[in-house]
């Protein structure tokens, strides 16, 4: 099963390459992985998402529980949550394809952000699967160029993620 | 305050540890560090030949004492030899901090001269690693290092430490912290109340139970409340390898160890059990054989102080994470309030069968008239020393005779690498634990091949004097690997002779030590008796053994525990 592992973690030098070693090391799937600064200073958040089956996901969150510099962390997958990934994308937009894409843009709810004669760049956010969907809609045909930066998640309603 | 450079703060922390032997070896990227050694008498030195031999003495200290070892190499060459042992370390959770040294902090990145990523190298076989960036938190650090090592689930530790963090002329302030402070590492101090509750009330209406308890006994000490349990409840017990001691051996309850090389009894009794309590454990593969097959019948109850051991690869029905004297002292107590008792009729039948089971096989092996059986040498050697010697291996057949047939009363005696399998450990780790148990009898149960990965630590022993007695079971064949090409691969004995062996005797001797050779039958319980009795010599014993003889109990590849080889031509 897909899950949505979400930590925080020491803001050290290295402590990212022993989280990516972690899942190297003992075989574990990385499917996408992002990590940024948070508003503490000293603390880093992750999210990583990953496949397998429950006893594999139990161990990838003990395992990483073991790491001195992981301070907390959660499964977004185990309750409600928000996941959001952004997406740019370069197309191929000349003649009739340009009104076409903007509609399906549109749909998707996305925006273009650059344009030139025969290139639209398209922003678009949401979950994996929506980002999947507008490739799919487009065609891959026309598509140039894509840059995806992972998941990130958060959970629903009260419950955060802090020290 | 005092004003002092990196290097002397290093020092002086280690002082303030505690620390009194560092291993080691110098090298340019911690020419500082050892000129700081120099200045001062409290922490003393051992200079060995080898930087692995460094880390197994380190370790064989650490495995005898339950305390920190500590190591200092330089960077580069020196660093990367250390990482053998270090993995040593790790898969047998030994707690230790290594010190290396490394190229200055300005050159890293650049290919410098000596240069490693230690970081990067030792990270999958470390607990943790440091790489010190001020000289001002080199106090700090140390004090995290020891923490971390020694606490919880124990293990290597490693400090990188730039040679400008150690530059003589630069003073800092120093004060060694009392407290450390790590808001993301916390081992537990207790197990769940509920849990250890629910595992007593299983533990007590067990019609077929077995006790099956590991290294962690050993590590966190707690070898008198698992005994004082086990008597009180009468049921049987087997260890692991790594718990060799925790329960006395010579006891009746005790059923061996259990395992690839396990006894029939042990491997019987677990595989035919109702209730499995494992107290710290890890149902390694070299225990359970194929984990579908493993105990059928059994509900499990797992104790230990690392939660991601626990239903790692067996699921557990109770786990309970803890340090494992507290949760046994928990235990203790819930039985000993509990209206409800043992099932003695139950309990009874299950002795009956286990004795049956010994009876059947014991252990058992075929002497021989004039060929000196491995097995006979350690059944003397236990003879002549009580049982009391702390005995050091190394890896192969010879490892295995010494864990089945040296009968270990006390917990931290028995030495050896059970989890990485490191041939080269013994004569090192006997070296540290010699260093500190002087009127201690220490023996390295060797093999010829074996004992020429660390062959080199002669010296050590020589300049030091450590008079440990080297028992080289000599039977002129990596004889691990043989009986399984014997076994597996229809006798093609591929690579696994050594040939054209040292004299060992005139090699011991130019190390300045005294060479025994026995190869007679005859003479190996005299001549046993006059090695012990050179009580302040070195003496290297070369015995040749059965070249033919394999290790049984042997359980059949991907089978379940109770599926074993006896002899050459018995399986069951
Ligand atoms: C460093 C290392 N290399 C290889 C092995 C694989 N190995 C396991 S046992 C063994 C043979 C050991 O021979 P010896 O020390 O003579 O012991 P014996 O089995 O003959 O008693 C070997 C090569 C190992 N465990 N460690
Ligand atoms: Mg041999």
């Amino acid at each position: 099963m897909r899950r949505i592992i979400s930590v925080l973690l020491e803001n050290e030098p290295g402590a990212l390459s022993r989280v990516v070693g972690l899942f190297s090391q003992r075989n574990y799937n990385i499917e996408s992985l992002t990590v940024a600064p948070t508003e503490d200073e000293t603390l880093s958040r992750l999210t990583v998402t990953t496949t397998g089956s429950d006893k594999v996901i139990e161990q990838i969150t003990k395992q990483l529980n073991k790491l001195i510099e992981v301070v907390k962390l959660v499964d977004l997958t185990e309750g409600a949550h928000i996941e959001r990934e952004l997406m740019l994308v370069k197309l191929k937009a000349t003649g009739s394809q340009r009104a076409e894409i903007k509609r399906t843009v549109d749909i998707f709810r996305g925006q273009i952000v650059d344009v030139t004669s025969s290139v639209y760049t398209v922003q678009l956010a949401g979950d994996s699967e929506k980002l999947d969907g507008f490739i799919q809609a487009i065609g891959t045909s026309g598509v140039l160029e894509v840059v995806r930066t992972g998941v990130s998640g958060i959970a629903r309603g009260e419950k955060v993620l802090s020290l | 305050m005092e004003l002092l450079s990196g290097a002397d703060m290093l020092i002086r922390s280690l002082k303030d540890e505690g620390i009194e032997y560092i291993y080691g070896y110098p090298g340019g990227a911690a020419l500082h560090i050892y000129d700081a050694l120099f200045r001062q008498d409290e922490v003393k030195h051992i200079l060995v030949r080898h930087e692995q031999a460094a880390v197994h003495m380190a370790d064989g200290y650490a495995r005898a004492t339950g305390k920190p070892g500590t190591v200092l190499v330089t960077s580069g060459p020196g660093a990367t030899n250390t990482i053998t042992g270090i993995a040593t370390a790790f898969m047998d959770s030994i707690p230790m901090v290594v010190l290396c040294g490394q190229v200055a902090s300005t050159l890293i990145g650049e290919d410098a001269f000596q240069e490693t990523d230690m970081m990067g190298v030792s990270r999958p076989v470390v607990k943790h690693n440091f790489s010190v960036r001020h000289p001002e938190e080199i106090p700090e650090i140390i004090r995290k290092a020891y923490y971390i090592a020694a606490t919880g689930r124990p293990g290597p530790v490693v400090v990188d430490i730039p040679k400008d963090m150690t530059t003589p002329n630069e003073r800092y302030e120093y004060s060694y912290p009392k407290k450390v402070k790590l808001r993301s590492y916390n081992p537990a101090i207790r197990g769940h109340a509920g849990q250890i509750k629910k595992a007593v009330d299983m533990l007590l209406a067990a019609k077929r139970p077995i006790i099956y308890a590991g290294g962690g006994v050993v590590l966190g000490k707690a070898s008198d409340q698992l005994t004082e349990l086990v008597r009180m409840l009468g049921y049987p017990i087997t260890n692991t390898l790594m718990g060799i001691g925790c329960y006395p051996a010579s006891d009746k309850q005790h059923l061996g160890w259990l395992g690839m090389h396990g006894t029939y009894e042990a491997n019987m009794a677990m595989h035919h059990s109702d209730l499995i309590l494992c107290v710290g454990a890890r149902f390694d593969d070299r225990v359970t054989n194929a984990t579908e097959k493993f105990c059928p019948g059994a509900r499990i109850i797992h104790v230990d102080i690392d939660p991601a051991s626990i239903s790692k690869t067996i699921d557990a029905d109770v786990p309970i994470v803890g340090p494992v004297d507290a949760v046994l002292k928990e235990m203790l107590s819930l039985v000993k309030e509990s209206k409800e008792k043992p099932d003695a009729d139950a309990i009874a039948s299950w002795w009956k069968q286990i004795d049956e089971w010994r009876a059947f096989h014991g252990m058992r092996y075929e002497t021989s008239p004039d060929v000196i059986k491995p097995q006979e040498v350690i059944e003397m050697l236990c003879r002549l020393t009580n049982g009391e010697a702390f005995v050091t291996s190394d890896v192969g057949q010879h490892q295995m005779f010494a864990a089945q047939y040296y009968k270990f009363d006390k917990p931290n005696r028995w030495i050896n690498s059970g989890g990485l399998g490191t041939m080269g450990f013994g004569l090192p780790a006997a070296m540290g634990i010699k260093l500190t148990h002087p009127d201690d009898e220490v023996l390295c149960i060797t093999g010829e091949g074996s004992i020429q990965m660390n062959i080199q630590e002669l010296s050590t022993c020589k300049q030091y004097n450590l008079p440990v007695k080297i028992i080289n079971l000599n039977n002129q064949a990596l004889g691990m690997v043989k009986q399984w090409q014997d076994m597996n691969y229809e006798s093609r004995h591929s690579q696994s002779y050594m040939e054209s062996l040292p004299d060992f005797i005139k090699l011991a001797e130019a190390y300045g030590h005294v060479g025994v050779r026995i190869d007679k039958k005859e003479d190996l319980e005299t001549k046993l008796k006059e090695v012990l009795a050179m009580k302040d010599k070195l003496v290297f014993v070369d015995i040749y053994v059965d070249r033919f003889e394999h290790v049984y109990p042997m359980q059949v590849a991907r089978g379940a525990m109770k599926d074993m080889w006896l002899s050459k031509t018995e399986r069951v």
